[in-house]
Order: structure tokens, then sequence, then C-alpha cells
């Protein structure tokens, strides 16, 4: 048995140890916004929060997120800057398909809150894990900016 | 000209073709005979595809004794923003109150909703008028009722905002108080319909609607295929044939079975050439959870026997294709005298272009989930073709197709993927495998990469005559690639007309002899649609071509392009040889060059076409008619000492008739350019012994945001005049963007590029 706390709420699971983080979250516990894209960290679609670090949920072995705090696209709202970030996701109209969004606002969350007025460049570095196939790389950029500017952090 | 008899197979749909083949079979690749063309009237746009349209607004618009309107959004979502656009037209016409407006995803049901396959760049062209007449008659009943309500003549009410006002008394109704009698009202007859005047719309053309998922997408309350959870669901991954025609000779399931969470393992049937939407076969492992039954299949043993082709090889594959290009092929159009003009011509100029295999590689891997209780079959997942996916599944496990319900989630990309169904087979043959219990099927990325229907790869050979001050006489292309009828047809090894159609053939040029021939080529693997089709290798080997005769010619790219799609006229499409006009009415949409050279004039003034750049910056243009739509990019380079190229900025003109959501157009726009430099800078599917040689996105390429431009600026030619024909959005913008790329860096570089992708091409 596997201790895990999810969005704040306690989650014990009965799995191997190895098993990533992802498929846990998705099949197991039933939160799939957290979503599969590639298996090797190469895409960012399941990034999600570890003690407020962005990782790549599908080489997360659960073993490795025992007892720290996950945070989940789903939690990401009860944060200030999750918050900013959806909203401007919103109103820049940033998805298209929006399978990846969720990775890509979770990276960005983890941007701003480490770099809170990023520059263009920083912006690009903090992203570059993130693939959107539809190619909305210009409007996450603006997206970005707005949450930045919102939360004080204008450039 | 005289169109050869066999390029007639004019206005077929994607379904309608393929269920033509299954019934013909040779018969369709080789052509109608021409004695049987003429008798039925050609049917045109939303007329000409399987099961047409409705506009019965009882199946798209119900009311709520609250006011809630749901209305029905009967084509799928991949991210082009049809759920917002195609209710938006018939919350309009009905002068509903968007806020009070509720979307319902409509199951594969094409009799009660009309054509659902979501490709073609189509759901916006061919269901505007039907979806304007929903909305016009539901609001007409609305007012019928209150009319009666209030007993006084119809005349004396007017819908408004969500209300029906009687204008002598200012009485007003909710929709919510007379949704009720008005569902009892009849449903007003077509020809009686009072259409909003278009000044008065409150949301078509405007842009200010929000997106109806982005809230639901933000927060990861959005549901897509992959996200399907059913209760006692079994998941699934499925070892597959390494070559494409293999099978399984033997397996064991020992050590899967070991695996913790592994419960069952089960074959899976393929199918014999041709592919069609069949399953390819292999060995599934069905487990409590995606990753055990990942864990599962690694520990499978399996034999293949890798079938007939397991020679398929990129690189000869290549050369061979080649040496097809540059031997005459089958002439499809032959205006003029080409050779005879070769002879009298000043200059002489050839170029080939190759374009590799590409994958869609969708965000979200292939999923399906399928149940089956009681004889009836439930398939939830990401369908551009619910109905034929329906028929797919009907048809593979033995049922007929009413007891068979598709459920249509949000797609995690399509590109054309997902149109072809066969993910949902496995899905279903699994469930009946499993006596019907609920099992998701998941598909690895790198399942994804190896098991696609593929973009064909092809070489571009094209020649052209010029005469004393470098205008081109004569003008020779051969396209030789595999066809997408391949996957229907295992015979088939020409271009079908609807391939031809995408810029190769009908290119509207003011020149007086032109040749187009396409040499066969055959199919080693399943190919298949990719946004934009056939028209990314044409657009690019045509518009870089132009741009080298305009260097050769010592001219400004820009004014030779120009001059070579000479002055503004309207040319049918049949003039050209091009039978398919992407299935519209070559009267209603002609190849308009007036408005081929206002999109070129447009992104060219936009961008500074001329301004002086620094070293190392060049700009480049090409402008590429498809989809029914006009679309011209300048795009501006830079590349450095080392050869590193970056895109400062692309200006992109798009003339696509009226606009329904000109923020979704402009958002198509920049997603096809990402695309566009997606496939032109980094990707590339290679066979090697008749594998793909690419397992993820360390090998499959595609653009990540630091190579995304800065800037992409999208300018759309003011489409206010709603009675002209609309065009196409989804697809168009992507085929000019390589040969504007390609373009500005020879601009900037002096280096031509003639093979995609370009990769290291420029590295010192």
């Amino acid at each position: 048995m596997i201790r895990l706390e999810i969005n704040g709420k306690r989650q014990d699971v009965d799995l191997p140890g190895e098993t990533p983080l992802l498929w846990t979250l998705r099949d197991e516990i039933g939160l799939t916004g957290t979503k599969f894209g590639c298996g090797m960290a190469l895409c960012g679609a399941c990034t999600v929060h570890l003690d407020g670090q962005a990782v790549r949920s599908c080489i997360t072995p659960i073993s490795a997120a025992a007892n720290k705090k996950v945070v989940t696209i789903e939690g990401l709202g009860t944060d200030a800057v999750g918050r900013a970030l959806q909203a401007a996701w919103v109103d820049v109209g940033v998805p298209q398909c929006g399978y990846c969004q969720a990775g890509q606002i979770m990276s960005a969350a983890a941007l701003l809150r480490r770099t809170p007025k990023p520059t263009d460049a920083q912006i690009d570095e903090a992203m570059s894990g993130n693939i959107c196939r539809c190619g909305t790389y210009t409007r996450i950029r603006s997206a970005v900016k707005q949450a930045a500017a919102k939360q004080g952090g204008a450039q | 000209m005289n169109a050869p008899a066999d390029l007639s197979l004019a206005n077929v749909s994607r379904r309608r073709f393929i269920q033509g083949l299954s019934l013909s079979g040779l018969v369709l690749a080789v052509g109608y005979p021409s004695a049987s063309r003429g008798q039925e009237k050609k049917k045109y746009g939303a007329d000409g595809m399987p099961n047409g349209w409705v506009d019965n607004p009882l199946a798209f618009v119900s009311i709520a004794p609250d006011g809630t309107v749901t209305i029905v959004c009967h084509r799928s979502e991949m991210g082009q923003g049809i759920r917002t656009g195609m209710p938006m037209i018939v919350a309009d016409e009905l002068e509903a109150d968007w806020k009070r407006v509720k979307i319902e995803q409509a199951p594969g049901d094409e009799k009660k909703f009309g054509n659902q396959d979501t490709d073609g760049s189509r759901s916006t062209r061919h269901f505007f008028e039907p979806m304007r007449r929903c909305g016009a008659a539901a609001r007409m009943m609305l007012e019928a009722a209150a009319a009666d309500r209030w007993k006084v003549p119809v005349s004396e009410v007017e819908a408004k905002n969500h209300e029906v006002i009687h204008k002598p008394s200012g009485r007003k109704l909710g929709y919510g108080a007379l949704a009720q009698a008005a569902a009892s009202q009849s449903v007003p007859a077509r020809d009686t319909l009072r259409l909003k005047d278009p000044k008065q719309f409150r949301y078509i053309g405007k842009g200010q609607l929000k997106l109806v998922d982005g809230r639901d997408i933000a927060t990861g309350k959005a549901k897509y295929g992959i996200d399907t959870r059913l209760d006692g669901m079994l998941y699934a991954v499925v070892a597959r044939p390494p070559v494409y025609g293999g099978k399984v000779a033997s397996f064991d399931p020992a050590e899967a079975l070991k695996v913790p969470g592994v419960e069952r393992v089960v074959e899976i049937e393929g199918s014999s050439a041709p592919p069609m939407f069949n399953p390819v076969g292999g060995v599934a492992v069905l487990a409590r959870n995606t990753y055990a039954a990942i864990q599962g299949r690694r520990a499978l043993k399996i034999t293949w026997d890798d079938g007939p082709n397991s020679s398929y090889d990129s690189t000869t594959y290549k050369a061979s294709l080649e040496e097809s290009a540059r031997k005459p092929g089958k002439v499809v159009r032959n205006d003029g005298d080409f050779d005879a003009a070769v002879t009298k011509a000043a200059k002489r100029h050839q170029a080939e272009y190759y374009v590799p295999h590409l994958a869609h590689a969708t965000m979200e891997p292939m999923s399906a989930t399928a149940r089956i209780v009681n004889g009836k079959v439930e398939v939830w997942g990401g369908f551009q073709s619910p109905q034929g996916t329906r028929d797919n599944v009907a048809k593979r496990l033995g049922v007929s197709a009413d007891d068979v319900t598709v459920h249509v989630t949000l797609l995690g990309g399509g590109f054309g993927r997902r149109s072809k169904p066969d993910f949902a087979l496995e899905a279903a043959s699994l469930s009946k495998a499993m006596d019907g219990k609920p099992v998701k099927v998941t598909w690895t990325r790198e399942d994804d990469l190896h098991n696609s229907y593929y973009h064909t790869v092809s070489v571009e050979h094209l020649e052209a005559a010029v005469d004393a001050q470098g205008k081109p006489v004569a003008w020779l292309h051969r396209s030789v690639a595999p066809t997408i009828i391949s996957t229907f047809n295992a015979e088939a090894k020409n271009e079908a007309p609807f391939e031809l159609g995408m810029g190769v053939i009908n290119v509207p040029f003011a020149i007086p002899n032109i040749r187009i021939e396409n040499p066969e080529a055959t199919a080693h693997t399943r190919i298949g649609w990719f946004r934009s089709v056939s028209n990314i290798p044409h657009g690019f080997a045509v518009q870089s071509f132009i741009a080298e005769l305009a260097t050769a010619a010592g001219r400004d790219p820009k004014d030779y392009l120009l001059e070579v799609i000479g002055p503004p006229r309207q040319v049918s499409p049949e003039m050209l040889g091009d039978t398919w006009n992407h299935g519209e009415s070559p009267e209603r949409y002609p190849v308009d060059t007036g408005r081929l050279r206002r999109v070129i004039e447009t992104a060219a003034r936009e961008a500074g076409w001329g301004r002086k750049l620094p070293k190392g910056r060049g700009l480049g243009i090409a402008g590429h008619y498809s989809f029914v739509s006009y679309i011209a990019a300048a795009v501006e380079v830079a590349v450095d000492d080392k050869g590193t190229l970056t895109v400062p900025r692309v200006d992109m003109a798009v003339d696509c008739g009226p606009t329904v959501n000109p923020d979704r157009v402009r958002s198509q726009m920049e997603g096809a350019c990402i695309m566009g430099l997606s496939l032109a800078t980094l990707s590339e599917i290679s066979f090697k012994s008749g594998r793909v040689e690419q397992d993820n996105f360390n090998a499959y390429e595609v653009l990540r945001m630091p190579a995304a431009p800065r800037v992409i600026r999208v300018h759309i030619i003011p489409g206010n005049d709603y009675s002209k024909p609309m065009g196409g959005v989804g697809e168009p913008g992507v085929p000019p963007i390589a040969p504007a790329l390609c373009n500005a860096i020879f601009a900037a570089t002096g280096k031509r590029i003639r093979q995609l992708p370009i990769r290291d091409q420029l590295k010192a």
C-alpha cells in the first residue's frame, strides 16, 4: 500500500511501487485531467506538480511520490497563479483540441511560481518540454504573459 | 482539354468512395465506364455527401421549461472549434441568448443529423445553411406558440434574445414558458422560413464568443476518448505486427499472464489486403490498468510472419520514385503541346522535390472503449466519422448498425487519423471476446507512429521552358506518390482525381502548354488522409519551382508568381481537368485567380515585402488554392552562421469567403502555420525492413515552442456577404507554409531546399 496526497486528499493505492503516477491518477483514482501522450517524458501532456515542482507523471513511479504533495490540473484552481492561468487560457482562446493544455498549464504554473515576470526566452525555455500538435504556441505565450500581468508580474 | 475517361470519379466523399469500392472493387480504380456517366445528375456540396444534410429543428434543438436551449452538434470537435461554431449559427437564427445555450454532442446517426464525416474542411460550408434553417424554424415555432397564446396574428410578434414580444402591447414571454407549446407546433415548410438579414446577426461573424469547452479544457474536466471509464472496465494494449501485412505466427502468453494486474491475453484477428479500416491484428493484453497491460505486452512472446512488405525501405523507395518521375507517365492534363514549345523555348529548367511519409501524431493517441449488453453495442471515442465507425463496428461484429451506438467524445487532435476507426474495431472485438465486458484499448505513442495511415511519400518532378524574358511557356509536372486508394484497393497505383485535384492538375496558370503526368507508384503501407493531404507535396513543389524560375529570370518572386497566375479571372475547374473540385459545384466554386492574387498581394503587403533585411534574413512567399479557399503565406526567416534557422514572423492571408467565427479562422491558420513548419523542418516517417524507424517524439520530431514564430499574423479577407460561397478553413492553411519557408531560406542564404524535412540541411 502506497500513501499519496493528491490535491490535498490522502489516497492509499495498492499497486506495485514502480507504477507510474500517470496511470495511477488516471486508471485507479479516476483523475483523467492528466493526459498520456508519450510515456517517455517527451511531450509534457502528463505534467503534474510534486511538492510544487513540475514533473512528468508518466515516468514518476508512485514510490517516488509517496508522502509528497501531488497537484494535478483538477487541483490547480485552489491556487491564485493556477486560477489566473486558467482564466487567461479561456480569455485568449488558447485551446484547439485542448488535449495537451492541462500539461501546458501545469508547466506554466510552475514557471510563474518560480519566475513571476518571465521573459519570452524564459517562457519558451520552460514550455519547451510541452508539445502542442495543434500549434497553439503563440497563444500560450500570450496567455502566460496575461496571467503574469494579472499577478502583478507584467512585462 | 479533354479529361481522360478515368478521371471522371468526381465528387466522391471518402465514405461513399469506400462503399463503392467494397461493392465493385476494381471497377472504380480504373474509373466508371464513360457510358455510365451523365446518367445521374452530379450532386455537389452537402448534397453529394452520404446522407446529405438535415435541417429539422426537432433533431437539433430542444428547449427546457427553465429556458435552457440545448443545441446538438453533429460534427466532431477536434480543435477547429466546431462545437462553438455550429451551435452559434443555430443560436443566432433562433435569437437565443448564448449564455442560456447548452451543447450536446450527437452520437453517430446520419439518418437523423445528416452527414457527420468531419473531414475535408467541410463542416461550416456544408452546414451553415441547414443550421440557419434549423434555428429559424425553431424561432418561428416559438413565435407561433406565443401568437396562439395571446390570440394575436403571428405578424405582430417577434422573437428577440430569448423571448417573444407582442409588438403592439409590449407583452413578453420567455422561451422556457413557450417551450412546450412551441414543440407541438408543426415545423414550418422550408420555403416559408424567414431567415435573418445578416446585418442582424448577433454572433455569426463577430468572433466574440469564447469556446464552449474552453473552461473544461483549462480545468481538466474535458473528456476525450482516452478518458472513458466504465464500471468493470478492462484496460487493453495490443502488440501489432511490426510490418504492415504481417501476422502472428505463434505466441506464448504465459509470462504476460504472470504480470500483476494482467487478466487475459486475446488474439485480435487481422485482415488481408487491402487494409480498409480493419485492425491490423495482433495480440491484446487486458489488465486492471493501462500500465499493467503495457507491462504484460512487454512480457509476451510472439513470433511474427512479416508478410509481403518486409523489404519496404524508404531510401530505396525514394530512388524508385525518382526513377519513375524521370520517365513519362499517365498523362492527366495536356494543354497545348509541351514538347513543341520546349524545342522553341529560350531556356529549360527542371527540379525535383521530395516529401516523406508523415504521421498525424495527434496528442491523444488512438483510444476507444466498447461494451456489449444484450446484443447492443456501445462504443466511445474521438471519431471523425461517427457513422462510419458505427457501420464498420457493425460489420466487424456481424450485427445491425441499429444495434450499435457510437458516442463521440472530444478528439485529442484528428488531422485525418480519426477518420479511420480501426482502433474502435479493436475495442469492439475485444469486448466481444470478453463476453461484452467493457474494454478500453489505448495505443501507446509507439503504436500510433508504427500503425498510422500515413501521409503518402512523393517525388514531384517539374520542368519548364521559358521565353527570352524568363516567362514560362511550357510546364511539365510529374507527380509520383502511392495513392490513398491503395488502402481500399490493393491494385491502385495512380493518384485519384481527388489527389490530382489537390494542386497538381488544377493549377490556374497563364501558361499555354501544360502537361501533367502521373506515373505509377505501389503502396507498401497504409496510406491515408493527413491534414491538407496531397496539397502538401504538390503545393511545396509548385510554389518552390515558380520561385526557382523567378530567380533564374532575375525577377522578384512575388511579381513573378502573380505573372504566372495571370490576370484576375474565373477558371472552370473542369477546364483544368479537375473533375473533383473538393466536391463542390464548378459553377459556384470556380478557381478564381483574382482571389488567389489578392491573398498573395495581401500577405506580401502585410509582411512588408521588399523591405531591406539584414544579412541572414529573408522573406519568402507562396499562395495555394485548396478546399475551395485561397491562402498565402509570407514567411520571414533568420539563418545564422552556423545554419540555425529561426522564423521571427509569418503573415498569412486567407480568403475563405464569409466567416462564422473569425477567431477560429485565425486559430486554424496559426495552427496550420505551426504544423506546416513542423513538417517542413523536422518530421519524417521512414521505413527499414518494413518497419517504421521512429518510435516516439524523440525521433518523430514536431515543432516545440522555442521554434515557433514569435508572431503569426492572420489577415482575413473581409467576408460579410453571406450569399457568397464559403470555403474550408481546417486544412488549407498548411500547404503554403513549407514553400514560403523554403523560398525565404533561399532569399536569406541562397540555398534551395528540395527535400523535406530540412532538419540539418542548413548546418555549416
